[in-house]
């Protein structure tokens, strides 16, 4: 396949890029610690869907109904 | 009828809503700078991409690195949110979540596709591209960037005023019928181009701060003058439509939000020919006596104003907070319920949804569940103030949204001066810039001579100080805008739809509180890992 080849141009493009950055790598650390904390911790441990943990699937509008019509 | 949701934990409330306050604020310090950063770096390029002068592309490159690490910095930020719709406001996010979670979702397709894409070409694709491609990246990135900011604009300006929908009693969920009327509303439109347009003024306030640093360190002059010429430019637009966007955006609150508007004015008593208050005394720390004062102490307004900013007339009709509470015959002759009314409708709605989903259980005829469902048609619209208990719960924070508006006015008019005469000065404007320099070297304030008046490397240090004061300002402007769009909509989540304690989640208070000092350090950390990283880079200087 020709070097000149679309999807080798993406590839260097990307691959070069990431391969000569110097304060980006800096910024893509902080970047990826940030979406751990996010999706690894926060959401897993602090933000649990809640209606998902209180009522089976189907019976959503039962639950929703009895937290705003029946309390 | 007995009152709802009377057992759900005041800190419940209070901390889920700080805790969205908190973290929609730290969100909104990043997004704006992106937002103006990407004009300027646009055509920084631009510049580069038609007088090929080496020049230029440094100044682009080194504005498109301050841009990167804002960018790295705020980039799912916004995500935190949405993990607070699931958790902290459940109800809100079954209620609406067909309509609200449509923007959002788009808004993530296109940050994520296009914002993400074009981003990579603008830093790696230097050598690797054309120099027209280049350029089309880099605005592509601040275009993908803008057209994120309208989903979630469409989103907020839903919350605002809500249109497009139909309630479904089955699913208890809210369903959108025409999504042209969501994506396209007037309030939508009006409220997109007065935030991206404001936040282009931070992006020029920015600039400018860099820019006269470096020529109080002697350093970078020319990028520091050119880039001073740019931010001139755009600082003056952006002001200036700020202003006719807020103009536009203030009609619409007249029209949708009439007690956001009264409590912005701190405007007790309503009626035509209402005048703009510039400045009176609104305690900041407490509820004002709205329903026994006639009007603010030391009340000092600028005739007529209030009445054509929100009607375009001179004698128009603006209804105050009491107006409101106790209904008002509007201008074509219809009639204003009072709160009183509409909450005993928003009960008659509440009760006919709950008799009609029990009746279903229950298997009752087609007849008995359709006379249900016409009472609940018919109070639909006044269904939140079913929640209501005392009619002074639907009247805002007046201090928070009487001095948070006064801010960003006063902020806006200081800009527009600002920036003007930064014009003025940077482009020679004839005449104009002879005028000024005899009024501002009359006051003591710039260098008499012709020649060094002009000279924008060689001012008194006091000028480079300006933009570095006026920045933290430009944020706080930029900030009270959104406390007024926000706290003048309360008590609602969404516009007489469902109040804040219907929305959220049964949480325990101790669990809110918790995630929000989790949120406080981690969103201050990264402020200060940001502003150090730029000042780093700002202390660098750009690379030849």
């Amino acid at each position: 396949m020709p070097k000149t080849n679309f999807l080798h141009k993406v590839f260097h493009l990307y691959y070069d890029g990431f391969r000569n950055m110097t304060l980006g790598r800096t910024l893509w650390a902080i970047i990826l610690i940030k979406l751990f904390i996010m999706f690894a911790i926060l959401k897993v441990f602090f933000f649990p869907s809640f209606i998902g943990q209180h009522a089976d699937e189907g019976d959503e509008p039962e639950f929703v109904a009895s937290q705003m019509l029946d309390r | 009828m007995q009152h709802l949701l009377l057992n759900i934990d005041a800190g419940t409330i209070d901390w889920s809503r700080a805790q969205f306050a908190l973290t929609a604020i730290y969100h909104w310090l990043f997004v704006p700078l992106t937002l103006g950063l990407a004009v300027i770096m646009g055509i920084a390029e631009t510049c580069y991409y038609r007088t090929k002068k080496r020049f230029w592309k440094e100044v682009a490159m080194f504005w498109q690195k301050l841009f990167g690490v804002n960018f790295a910095m705020g980039v799912a930020t916004g995500i935190i949110l949405e993990f607070e719709f699931g958790t902290n406001w459940s109800n809100y996010s079954w209620f609406v979540g067909d309509i609200f979670g449509a923007p959002l979702a788009i808004e993530g397709i296109l940050a994520f596709f296009m914002e993400s894409t074009f981003v990579a070409v603008m830093y790696f694709g230097w050598k690797k591209v054309s120099a027209g491609f280049h350029l089309a990246s880099t605005w592509l990135t601040g275009l993908g960037a803008t057209i994120s900011a309208w989903w979630i604009l469409v989103a907020n300006a839903w919350m605002q005023n809500p249109v497009g929908c139909e309630f479904n009693p089955d699913t208890m969920r809210h369903e959108m019928v025409d999504f042209l009327a969501v994506a396209f509303s007037p309030f939508a439109v009006g409220k997109f181009f007065h935030t991206v347009i404001s936040s282009w003024i931070i992006g020029a306030v920015f600039v400018m701060a860099v820019s006269c640093w470096y020529l109080m360190k002697k350093r970078e002059q020319k990028l520091a003058v050119e880039s001073i010429r740019i931010a001139a430019c755009v600082g003056l637009i952006a002001s200036l439509g700020a202003a006719f966007t807020g103009h536009i955006s203030g009609q619409q609150v007249a029209q949708a939000q009439p007690m956001k508007l009264a409590a912005m004015e701190a405007l007790y008593n309503g009626g035509s020919e209402q005048g703009l208050t510039a400045i009176a005394w609104v305690n900041p720390f407490s509820q004002p006596n709205y329903e026994e004062q006639q009007s603010p102490a030391f009340k000092l307004d600028m005739p007529y104003a209030l009445s054509i900013m929100a009607t375009n007339r001179p004698d128009g009709y603006v209804p105050g907070i009491n107006d409101i509470l106790n209904g008002y015959t509007r201008p074509d002759g219809t009639q204003e319920p009072s709160v009183e009314e509409k909450m005993q409708r928003g009960r008659l709605a509440i009760q006919a949804l709950a008799d009609y989903r029990q009746a279903k259980k229950e298997g009752a005829s087609e007849e008995v569940l359709g006379a249900q469902l016409s009472t609940l048609k018919q109070n639909m619209p006044y269904f939140g103030y079913g929640y209501i208990r005392d009619r002074s719960e639907v009247v805002p924070y007046v201090p928070v949204n009487f001095w948070a508006f006064r801010i960003m006015v006063g902020l806006g008019c200081v800009f527009i001066l600002y920036f003007a005469i930064l014009c003025i000065m940077a482009f020679r404007i004839p005449l104009l810039s002879v005028i000024t320099r005899r009024l501002l070297s009359s006051l003591g304030l710039v260098p008499e001579t012709e020649a060094d008046s002009h000279n924008l490397t060689n001012l008194p240090a006091w000028h480079y100080w300006v933009p570095i004061v006026l920045l933290p300002l430009a944020y706080v402007a930029s900030e009270s805008g959104w406390l007024v769009a926000e706290f003048g909509r309360q008590p609602w989540t969404i516009q007489d739809m469902l109040p804040t304690w219907a929305a959220v989640s049964d949480l325990n208070a101790g669990s809110v509180a918790t995630t929000f000092f989790i949120f406080l350090i981690l969103f201050t950390t990264m402020l200060a890992v940001e502003i150090n990283i730029l000042l780093k880079q700002i202390k660098k200087g750009p690379q030849s």
